[in-house]
């Protein structure tokens, strides 16, 4: 019996043929019957296995695509608000990574100068390489200005950082609070990839959709007739921040644990932090 | 609308017509994609613990529609029988609709033999239908109840699987939760012990978990009754906001005004006397 070329499925016309000898030969049916059933089992077994011998998988062995993200969401909401001579800068204290929470405590405004406060959420990783760069910058300029950088300045600056990223940008969220060089409150607004505005108010973040309009109508009188326009105060800023962020915690799962205002003046810059909800 | 019904016979099943609609929509040209909407998950904690007279059941209340707290004060613990009560998690509706079938179901059995229904029966039913729909029902579902043969926990998923267990959590809080239980859990608790540890077990999820929060609900099953207990802890972050936000009338400008009268005809009319603490 010659061994076929191509294996498999010619061994049943063997195996038909052994048969017919065996009948004639042995005369044990179930010795044939056993001897058709080995071929036929190794007939399914020389099927099954590869060139080398080896068992085949049998599902899917090309190759797989497997997706990594190099951004993650980290969660927590900045806002800034700009007065005649203050600004304010505050943030949520709350890192979170999906339904986890990382740390109740990781503050997202930075101060870069004495004038100067930057709130940053989105992806921390980022957020952290994007404050470094940024003091590092701030370093520079003051050791060959002899002079500090001043708000306006830094937003410039920012903006031509965040486009040097356009094709793998930096997931940062970034306000600048800080005073301007006549003293004024100044707010500068940026998207990941360095467009920015001049503003009087801005809220960015994961609650930002939240808060924006409220701040709108409560800071820019938007939508209301009939109204006395008076200019913010700094106590009723900060007042107005508090209860902002209070609803912004109720409805967002991303923003809680604590508040840190940070106020801006002339004499400098002072800290406060109050607790939100922690669930 | 009714007659809707005596025309066409309701079709049992999911309803795949607008599938191939919303395929087209979905990778629409740039411009015209649309997102499907999401449904709303509960994203929840929700627990339970057999002790010695009964069952403990315990659930956390928000919902929320992806990073949005859709509802604070959401109700997770639904009655199926008036001996069995089920915790569910996952999608909102799905839960609601599911648990609200078993519950007719269940009476009906109820009325037609005279018997109060059996844990084990509600069990297979609601695993019998969750099969049948191959997991499109998102349902985790925590089922407890006290009938003649005992008191029993079952935990039944959303493909199916059933489990039966004297303590259990599930949802997206169930690891911070499962951590309290299975550190307190002993056997033949009393009441208060038992209550004690899923309320704790509950506040675990709420803390650590993001889709959970808000206030802790219990249900409590005997031979007795049922005492359903919402809530029974309430959220302790009440801060309150230190402004009014109210607005005078006036404040949105009107535009214009257009007065349509109404012409209308006396035809009948009746008096009917409400009954007062006055009337004798």
């Amino acid at each position: 019996m010659t061994l076929p070329a191509d294996g498999g499925t010619s061994f049943r016309s063997d195996a038909s043929a052994q048969e017919t000898q065996d009948l004639s030969t042995s005369g044990g049916h179930i010795a044939v019957i056993q001897r058709v059933l080995v071929r036929q089992l190794k007939m399914i077994s020389a099927q099954a296995c590869g060139a080398n011998g080896k068992m085949k998988d049998y599902h899917y062995s090309g190759p797989v695509e497997h997706k990594f993200s190099p951004y993650a969401f980290n969660g927590g909401t900045v806002l800034a608000v700009a007065g005649e001579d203050f600004a304010l800068v505050a943030s949520d204290t709350r890192l979170s990574e999906g339904y986890s929470i990382h740390s109740r405590d990781s503050p997202k405004c930075y101060k870069l100068t004495d004038t100067t406060v930057i709130g940053c959420s989105g992806f921390h990783g980022d957020c952290l390489t994007l404050t470094k760069i940024i003091e590092a910058r701030l370093k520079m300029y003051k050791h060959s200005n002899n002079k500090s950088m001043t708000s306006g300045a830094i937003a410039a600056m920012l903006s031509t950082i965040l486009y040097g990223r356009r094709f793998f940008p930096y997931y940062v969220y970034n306000i600048i609070g800080g005073l301007d060089e006549e003293g004024r409150g100044a707010v500068y607004s940026f998207d990941p990839v360095g467009s920015y505005q001049r503003d009087t108010y801005k809220a960015g973040g994961s609650a930002s959709a939240m808060l924006q309009p409220l701040l709108d109508n409560q800071i820019g009188f938007k939508n209301m007739e009939n109204v006395e326009q008076v200019p913010l105060s700094q106590e009723k800023a900060v007042q107005l921040v508090k209860d902002v962020f209070i609803s912004a915690a109720e409805r967002d799962v991303y923003t809680g644990d604590a508040l840190k205002i940070c106020i801006i003046t002339k004499e400098g810059i002072r800290e406060e932090i109050v607790p939100l909800r922690k669930d | 609308m009714a007659l809707s019904n005596v025309l066409e016979p309701a079709v049992s099943g999911f309803n795949f017509e607008n599938s191939t609609r919303n395929i087209v929509l979905e990778n629409g040209s740039e411009e015209g994609k649309i997102k499907a909407p999401t449904p709303m998950k509960t994203g929840t904690t929700i627990a339970g613990v057999v002790y010695k007279d009964g069952v403990v059941l315990g659930a956390d209340t928000r919902a929320t529609s992806d990073e949005v707290v859709a509802d604070k004060m959401c109700a997770k613990i639904h009655y199926i029988a008036p001996n069995i009560y089920c915790c569910g998690a996952g999608t909102a509706a799905d839960t609601e609709k599911t648990t609200d079938m078993l519950s007719s179901n269940l009476t009906i059995f109820s009325m037609n033999s005279g018997r109060n229904p059996r844990v084990v029966m509600a069990v297979n039913i609601l695993q019998d239908m969750l099969f049948r729909y191959r997991g499109m029902i998102g349902a985790h579902i925590i089922l407890g109840g006290v009938d003649c043969t005992g008191s029993h926990l079952y935990t039944v998923g959303p493909y199916g699987s059933i489990d039966k267990v004297p303590y259990l959590a599930m949802g997206s809080g169930k690891l911070p939760a499962m951590g309290i239980l299975e550190d307190r859990f002993k056997g033949n608790m009393d009441l208060e012990e038992a209550k004690a540890l899923v309320s704790d077990a509950i506040h675990a999820g709420i803390m650590s978990d993001l889709g959970s929060g808000n206030n802790i609900d219990l249900c409590v099953i005997t031979k007795e009754g049922v005492d359903y207990i919402r809530p029974h802890r309430e959220s302790i972050y009440n801060y309150k906001r230190q402004a009014k936000y109210k607005y005078k009338p006036g404040t949105t400008p009107v535009l214009t005004k257009s007065v349509n009268q109404l012409e209308l005809e006396l035809v009948h009319e009746t008096v009917q006397m409400m009954e007062t603490a006055g009337s004798s």
